[in-house]
């Protein structure tokens, strides 16, 4: 049974008081806490198992390559993808969407292309493509965002195209929290030959994810806002593509061959197997180990009931932050149709005063335009404060934020 | 000599349409750079000992009790440096 006061206990940090308030962690679209199972395995690998992986005969490098490559196998299964070779363990979201767009972008996107970004997505999938269409001269649509946050799909399949190559989506805005039909983008374009790059830091985390029923090309997520260390990401992408895609990044762990012809005096070389290919230099293989545990360790909570947890809470907390006469929530009102996050605003008082306002009582938010400032334009907000919750929050720790916002609305 | 950097930790520029600069006091210096700060800026309003919101020369800012400062409308970090020399030192 799902209890988040259970889980608590597994999360020293939480443990912790911050200007003498007990810590309450509403920042968790930013990143996650980590629970002592994943602080364990990190610690773990380093005092016994730490080595580089792969091609070394040794005892410790056998040892490292193999939960290297469990760690794939893991994080495959959690989202049904075909097996590891579909699993690309990178820095994180933006590596994993630069990689896409660098090794399949540039050899593929020419002058006349389509690259269809919808409005609300987070710099990290808008930026590489508009750096690229500078250099391969593609073109860029747009979509928009209805005002209540939510994708304009009529306009998206008004816009997709024979001229789309690839339709760049979020499957959950991270400002807004607004869960997108991927499986309905995905259909539409591959109705015109078009491929999916879908951002998943926002989904993967916080509901079940099945790429094969999704039918997405690509999908990328950060190991840091799931539980997991810093610095581990992940690009699923459908093998046949892989197989395609020339490397992003040269050197070390890409290549099986790197061979000298004296003749031409150039160097022949042969790539590695997916997802190697696309692992260049010497990977993340205690952040790969942390994943890991992070992803076992969602698996037992279950991602329905991750899922089901997190909506109950921003329901709970959209209703009592109406409370707040001044408070004015944006995106939908309708929680099921998000995640747990909830951005808003408090009339008279900048986005940055009322996160100040809120760490003075050891509530962690952010503030800003959390790299969603074309959105943020769209909306006509100068900036936004925004909570986003976890496994680990709970209905107290809610009303503990409106008795503070409700102090805040007195100032 | 004494400097802006012995009080301040760290200075944070936001992000959104208010360029707003926070200033984090360093841990054991927050309680003396309040006081310096309480001492020579106006109070226009405060909420008991946790938040006063300040003017000094045309500048408008809120102090919080953790050792937080938020500064607006200012041009740039240049004229931040200045109104925290005046301030602190």
């Amino acid at each position: 049974m799902f209890d988040p006061y259970k889980i608590r206990e597994d999360f020293p940090i939480l443990k912790r008081r911050i200007n003498n308030h007990p810590l309450i962690y509403f920042d968790n679209a930013a990143t996650s806490q980590k629970p002592k199972q994943v602080i364990e395995a990190v610690k773990n690998f380093y005092e016994n198992h730490n080595a580089n992986v792969h091609r070394a005969v040794h005892t410790l490098s056998q040892e490292a390559s193999e939960l290297y490559e469990k760690a794939h196998e893991e994080v495959a299964s959690f989202i049904n993808a075909n097996g590891m070779e579909e699993i690309v363990f990178l820095r994180g979201t933006t590596e994993a969407i630069n990689l896409v767009a660098y090794a399949w972008g540039l050899r593929n996107l020419k002058k006349g292309d389509e690259v269809v970004v919808s409005l609300m997505e987070h710099h990290s999938n808008m930026v590489p493509w508009e750096i690229l269409s500078k250099i391969s001269e593609f073109n860029i649509e747009y979509v928009d965002v209805n005002d209540d946050g939510t994708l304009n799909y009529e306009a998206f399949e008004d816009i997709v195209s024979n001229k789309t190559k690839i339709v760049c989506v979020s499957h959950v805005s991270n400002f807004s929290g607004v869960i997108n039909d991927v499986k309905r983008v995905a259909r539409v374009a591959h109705e015109h030959g078009a491929l999916t790059i879908i951002d998943g830091a926002q989904s993967v985390p916080h509901l079940p994810v099945n790429v094969r029923d999704l039918d997405v090309d690509f999908l990328a997520f950060s190991g840091h806002k799931m539980l997991g260390p810093t610095g581990i990401g992940v690009l699923f992408g459908k093998r046949e593509i892989l197989e395609e895609m020339e490397p992003f990044q040269g050197g070390g762990e890409m290549i099986r061959e790197v061979s000298f012809d004296t003749v031409t005096r150039r160097c022949s070389i042969t790539w590695n197997d997916l997802p190697w290919k696309f692992e260049a230099g010497t990977p993340d293989v205690c952040g790969g180990v942390g994943l890991m545990e992070a992803v076992k360790y969602l698996r037992r909570i279950g991602m329905e009931n991750v899922k089901a947890h997190e909506c109950g809470l921003t329901e709970y907390a959209m209703q009592r932050m109406l409370e707040c006469q001044k408070v004015r929530i944006y995106g939908p009102k309708d929680a099921s149709v998000k995640c747990g996050i909830i951005p808003f605003n408090v009339e008279g008082l900048s986005s940055h005063d009322v996160a100040l306002f809120l760490d003075n009582y050891g509530i962690m938010t952010r503030s800003g335009f959390h790299c969603a400032q074309p959105l943020h334009e769209m909306f006509k907000l100068k900036s936004s404060a925004r909570v986003s919750f976890y496994v680990y929050n709970t209905r107290e720790e809610v009303d503990r934020f409106i008795e503070v916002l409700k102090e805040i609305e007195r100032v | 000599m004494a400097s802006v950097e012995d009080y301040v930790a760290r200075i944070e520029e936001t992000c959104g349409e208010e360029r707003d600069f926070i200033i984090i006091f360093k841990y054991d210096k927050k309680e003396e750079a309040i006081k310096k700060i309480l001492k020579k800026a106006k109070i226009e309003k405060s909420i008991s000992t946790i938040i006063f919101e300040l003017t000094f020369k045309n500048v408008s800012f809120r102090l919080y009790g953790t050792g937080k400062a938020i500064f607006r409308n200012l041009k740039d970090r240049g004229e931040l440096q200045r109104v925290l020399i005046d301030l602190l030192l």
